[in-house]
């Protein structure tokens, strides 16, 4: 517990100095928003609203919870783990009686508490502009909402930490991030809601766990979720599955690996 | 003149021969480049159903932009991503010094040092996909319509040149200015759509402050053959302005380096 709690006050406290840097990733992630201007055109050129199953509203409140759910679950373990790794910093952090991942993790929570702010300032931002969308979700549904945005940010910190324990044989593993984030920008539903997929390609995305990550986090969030049983049952089966994979590669990776200049 | 150019030979050369080590990359670039272009058509595709499509604009027509959009893509991957990345290294580490030092023209050198086939694939598949997606449409080739074509793909790759660029620049002050880049990728996704398909506000902020309109949209009217002369005219316009201004702000830039470590 306490270290925890060193790690993550140690970690902010560097994490502050970045205060503008963040910003700018905070900035970074208006997509949801450039989505949600073509989708409100699309809908205000008429016919297709009852088709999309979804009102001007809807729409909105799903575009920025998307926004919110990926500024909180942005994962960036594959980098940082490749630079330590290639620089030889990850002997020493091997060396300490703790798991280096809990420190990239500690780094993570850290920079999502420095984001808040900024993305409380778009949020306040994007209501002002419409003001017809400001909705206060029930404490109930707040508090789904936010064990789900956790959750995902588990599956993605998970995923992205399998693929940045493959830096123990490949040492390019940031190539591999690369095509994975295709399949999450697509079906994640960051830049369509799941509803206006064609049912069998919504079918298969839910599947994977992509969706998961943004979609159904999102869909909770503003208030209109397809199955929220479901949903979590199949949040727990990805975590329940990624996990023991962790832990294998790790375990696997570190055998393998031989300090850069040792 | 022609120093410059054989020069720039020399720098590819030694680039690609560098590049071609990695051979897996080759692999991991065309997978990527097929997962992209498969989710952008999937994405556009979902704007298109009975009664409806994309700011008036026909599907044929709309895979003319994304086709321009992964030219552009290909471009960055290729050329300004792998040269005016470093930019911010050498601030950093002080190795601007040097280049400036030598007898050639530092933002020459700066913008053109290497070249990374990465972008290849993109760029030849854009191309096919222009090409394919124009004569569905019914464009009818001719030779002005060509060279306008031409005229029009050339500006844009001038202003996205100089817009990176100028963002660049900004990392004499400032040191860390990666992420500013990539605040300007992604706000340059809107690029996959047409112009018209945003709400009005926004389709001015895409013009005029950020020319999101004149990377895509109106090359891909002038493949078509229909974009106007006026919109033609300020495309040229836009791109020598912008050239000049990212020029004059490198060369005041410049005044203020004063180098790492003194």
């Amino acid at each position: 517990m306490r270290i925890a709690r060193v790690l993550l006050s140690s970690q902010y406290a560097y994490m502050l100095e970045y205060r503008a840097e963040i910003a700018l990733w905070t900035l970074s992630g208006v997509v949801p928003f450039i989505m949600l201007a073509l989708w409100s055109q699309v809908d205000a050129s008429g016919g297709g609203t009852g088709e999309l199953g979804l009102n001007r509203l809807q729409l909105g409140r799903y575009f920025l919870s998307a926004f919110i759910v990926r500024q909180f679950t942005i994962a960036w373990v594959v980098w940082a783990f490749e630079e330590d790794a290639l620089q030889g910093r990850l002997s020493h952090a091997l060396l300490q009686p703790l798991h280096p991942l809990w420190r990239y993790l500690g780094a993570h929570l850290a920079e999502q508490a420095t984001r808040l702010p900024f993305v409380a300032l778009l949020v306040g931002l994007f209501f002002l502009l419409q003001p017809d969308t400001v909705w206060l979700p029930s404490l109930g549904q707040a508090f789904a909402a936010l064990l789900a945005i956790w959750m995902a940010f588990t599956i993605n910190f998970l995923l992205q930490s399998a693929i940045a324990i493959l830096c123990f044989w490949s040492e390019r593993a940031n190539a591999l991030e690369r095509l994975l984030y295709i399949p999450y920008l697509f079906l994640s539903g960051l830049v369509a809601p799941l509803e206006v997929f064609p049912p069998a390609v919504r079918a298969a995305a839910l599947w994977t766990p992509f969706p998961y990550m943004i979609a159904f986090p999102a869909q909770l969030l503003s208030g209109n979720p397809p199955s929220i049983s479901g949903g979590f049952a199949a949040m727990a089966l990805w975590i329940a599955l990624l996990l023991p994979l962790v832990a294998l590669l790790w375990k696997a990776g570190v055998r393998r690996y031989s300090a850069m200049g040792a | 003149m022609g120093r410059y150019l054989l020069t720039l030979r020399r720098f590819w050369a030694t680039a690609l021969a560098g590049q071609l080590e990695y051979q897996l990359n080759v692999l991991i670039d065309l997978l990527a480049m097929a997962g992209n272009l498969a989710g952008s058509l999937f994405v556009i595709s979902l704007f298109y159903g009975p009664g409806r499509s994309l700011g008036g604009w026909s599907w044929e027509s709309a895979l003319v932009v994304v086709g321009v959009y992964t030219v552009l893509d290909g471009a960055c991957s290729s050329l300004l991503r792998p040269n005016l990345s470093t930019i911010a290294t050498h601030v950093q580490q002080g190795t601007l010094d040097f280049i400036l030092l030598k007898p050639i023209d530092s933002q020459f050198w700066l913008s053109f040092r290497t070249v990374s086939p990465a972008g290849l694939p993109e760029i030849g598949s854009g191309l096919g996909l222009i090409l394919w997606a124009a004569s569905k449409a019914g464009a009818s080739p001719t030779p002005t319509g060509c060279l306008t074509a031409a005229l029009m793909l050339a500006s844009s790759l001038v202003i996205l040149y100089s817009l990176w660029f100028g963002l660049a620049t900004t990392s004499i002050w400032f040191v860390k200015t990666w992420n500013a880049t990539e605040v300007l990728r992604a706000a340059l996704t809107a690029g996959r759509y047409p112009i018209s398909a945003y709400p009005l506000g926004l389709r001015n902020l895409l013009t005029v402050v950020l020319p999101v309109a004149f990377l895509t949209t109106v090359p891909a009217e002038a493949i078509l053959g229909r974009v106007s002369v006026g919109a033609a005219a300020a495309s040229l316009l836009m791109a020598t302005v912008t050239l000049m201004l990212c020029r004059g702000f490198w060369r005041y830039a410049l005044r203020f380096y004063s180098s790492a470590s003194s």
